[in-house]
């Protein structure tokens, strides 16, 4: 869009293009998002008065950043792939929800199930995250600087899981081959989830998403490996008069 | 879904602007629930004189001279407030038992909404800005109140199913969730006495609650005891004449964000709700815990 045909609040500003939805609708912002095309110019976005705004920049799928700058509702950042997305406040249910590449950050806390399902890039909480955080994650690498909630990583399947923090009841239950990493005290583990050794390779990942998600002072040995005990890949028979 | 919020006032400078913060509240979670809507507010108890909210689907026919009727019944001054489908009925607080007998066979058509020193509960089918609307909410002053906008599940849409729900003076309930075993609670409190209005879920809760506090019991032990006895999904906001308190279930799917900070604290199923309270982007923000008790008492 020609800069003199945009909108006030869509001028741009420094070199971010900025959208106030105090002024301009939700769907308005997205769509601006979604026609992007490769090598477009505007690669900084700033987003202004989300005041918990649900699905604030999902479906981003170029190399862009996007600074939301203020607490999210329902969804944000869903299905990312590619973009640099950072809210400057806390989010809702289901923020980076099924994300496939690039990075999200979330300065404040996040509600439940964060990245669930997603199958790639990187989501930071720099806060804690509350129940279901990585529920079904499938290839993305999540790292909560706080705690997270019960039941989180509920059947991952693959993907890190990184928590410098505490975990609530039920971690990683019926979890596949996702690899779960906590710091703190973890208040139970679900079915077929149990503690494992941290071997040369599991601290060498472990150094490597700490440094992409910017933790600094924490080491890799003072965390905890928990996975799959793979019990419950095949079906037992002696389980059968459970049936 | 559901929506519900809740407002308790620690700095009583916000007391006159109760009716607007919390109305606003409630509009702002409008596509959460566009059943029917509902919102109780607690004003300062006078300590001689009590309120029956009531409700009736013929008011120019059963608000005319209710007053005077009633008064002759009962032998006390009666006075009658008429808002639109509502109405306030005071007198004095030992004649409200006598009062709400005579309502009934004066007025056979009248439902009570609730009753006690402090609440006023007024609640419609409809969406959170008509009903706030139709009954000027926004203008009314308190200490603290609670709203809720449905998306009925459980029960039918009508006014009685509609949130919150009062079974005791002073208390009152909203809900967001769904109870799988609230048959089995109703049966048992029924034989201990209790009166039911509805087949509503929520009713239950309510009225589980009541008889808790009957019981002895105060409003955070009250809700602990859910933790055990009801089973399903629920975030309960609950008012008292002069507390309010907030459970959720242990799995807790349901949404909850509170705020609190020197002047107030608040309650919604999303933090959409409380983005137009004064002060909070300095407020501390929080998701309630699973399982967990909150409550503030004046």
């Amino acid at each position: 869009m020609p800069a003199t045909t945009m909108p006030k609040a869509q001028r741009e500003q420094g070199h971010a293009r900025v959208f106030d939805l105090g002024q301009q609708s939700l769907r308005e912002l997205n769509q601006a998002l979604h026609q992007l095309t490769p090598g477009s110019n505007e690669t900084a976005w700033e987003v202004l008065n989300p005041k918990g705004s649900h699905s604030v920049a999902v479906g981003v799928d170029q190399p862009i950043s996007v600074d939301v700058r203020g607490s999210v509702g329902y969804y944000c950042a869903g299905m990312n792939d590619g973009a640099a997305i950072t809210v400057h406040g806390s989010a809702g249910p289901g923020v980076g929800e099924n994300m496939m590449s690039g990075q999200i950050v979330v300065k404040g806390d996040a509600s439940q199930y964060a990245g669930a399902t997603g199958r790639g890039g990187l989501l930071v909480i720099e806060g804690n995250a509350s129940s279901r955080c990585g529920i079904s994650m499938k290839g993305i690498d999540i790292v909560v600087h706080g705690n997270i909630g019960h039941m989180s990583a509920f059947m991952a399947q693959s993907g890190n899981l990184v928590v410098l923090g505490d975990a609530g009841d039920a971690l990683g239950d019926s979890i596949y081959e996702a690899r779960l990493f906590v710091r703190g005290k973890v208040e139970s583990l679900g079915a077929d989830c149990i503690a494992k050794e941290m071997r040369p390779e599991h601290i060498e990942l472990l150094q490597g998403l700490l440094d992409r998600a910017g933790v600094t002072g924490v080491k890799p040995s003072e965390f905890k490996r928990y996975g799959s005990a793979r019990t419950l890949y095949n079906f037992n028979i002696d389980n059968a008069d459970a049936y | 879904m559901c929506g519900i919020v809740g407002l308790f006032l620690k700095d009583k400078a916000l007391e006159p602007k109760l009716g607007a913060m919390l109305s606003e509240m409630l509009v702002s979670l409008s596509d959460r629930g566009p059943d029917s809507a509902g919102i109780a507010i607690y004003g300062a108890p006078t300590g001689n004189e009590a309120k029956i909210t009531v409700q009736s689907p013929k008011p120019e026919r059963d608000f005319r001279g209710l007053d005077v009727d009633l008064a002759k019944a009962v032998g006390a001054p009666v006075s009658v407030a008429v808002k639109s489908t509502h109405a306030v009925i005071r007198t004095t607080p030992e004649k409200v038992d006598t009062a709400r007998e005579a309502l009934q066979s004066l007025r056979p058509d009248i439902r009570i909404m609730g009753a006690g020193e402090a609440v006023e509960i007024y609640k419609e089918v409809g969406l959170p800005e008509a009903v706030v609307e139709r009954f000027g909410v926004r203008s009314m002053t308190g200490t603290h109140g609670i709203g809720h906008t449905r998306m009925a599940t459980e029960s039918a849409v009508t006014t009685m199913g509609a949130h919150p729900f009062s079974t005791g003076a002073d208390q009152c309930l909203v809900h967001n969730g769904s109870l799988s075993n609230h048959n089995n609670v109703r049966r048992e409190l029924v034989r201990e006495g209790m009166t039911f209005e509805t087949e509503n879920d929520t009713e239950v809760a309510a009225a589980y609650l009541s008889n808790r506090m009957a019981h002895g019991k105060n409003l955070g032990e009250a809700l602990e005891d859910t933790l055990s006895d009801l089973d399903g999904f629920f975030t309960f906001v609950v008012g008292t004449k002069n507390g309010f308190g907030v459970v959720r279930d242990p799995i807790a799917c349901k949404p909850a964000v509170m705020a609190e900070t020197d002047q107030y604290v608040a309650f919604g199923s999303e933090y959409r709700a409380l983005t137009k309270l004064p002060g909070i982007d300095n407020a501390r923000v929080w998701e309630p815990e699973p399982a967990t008790v909150y409550f503030w008492e004046h």
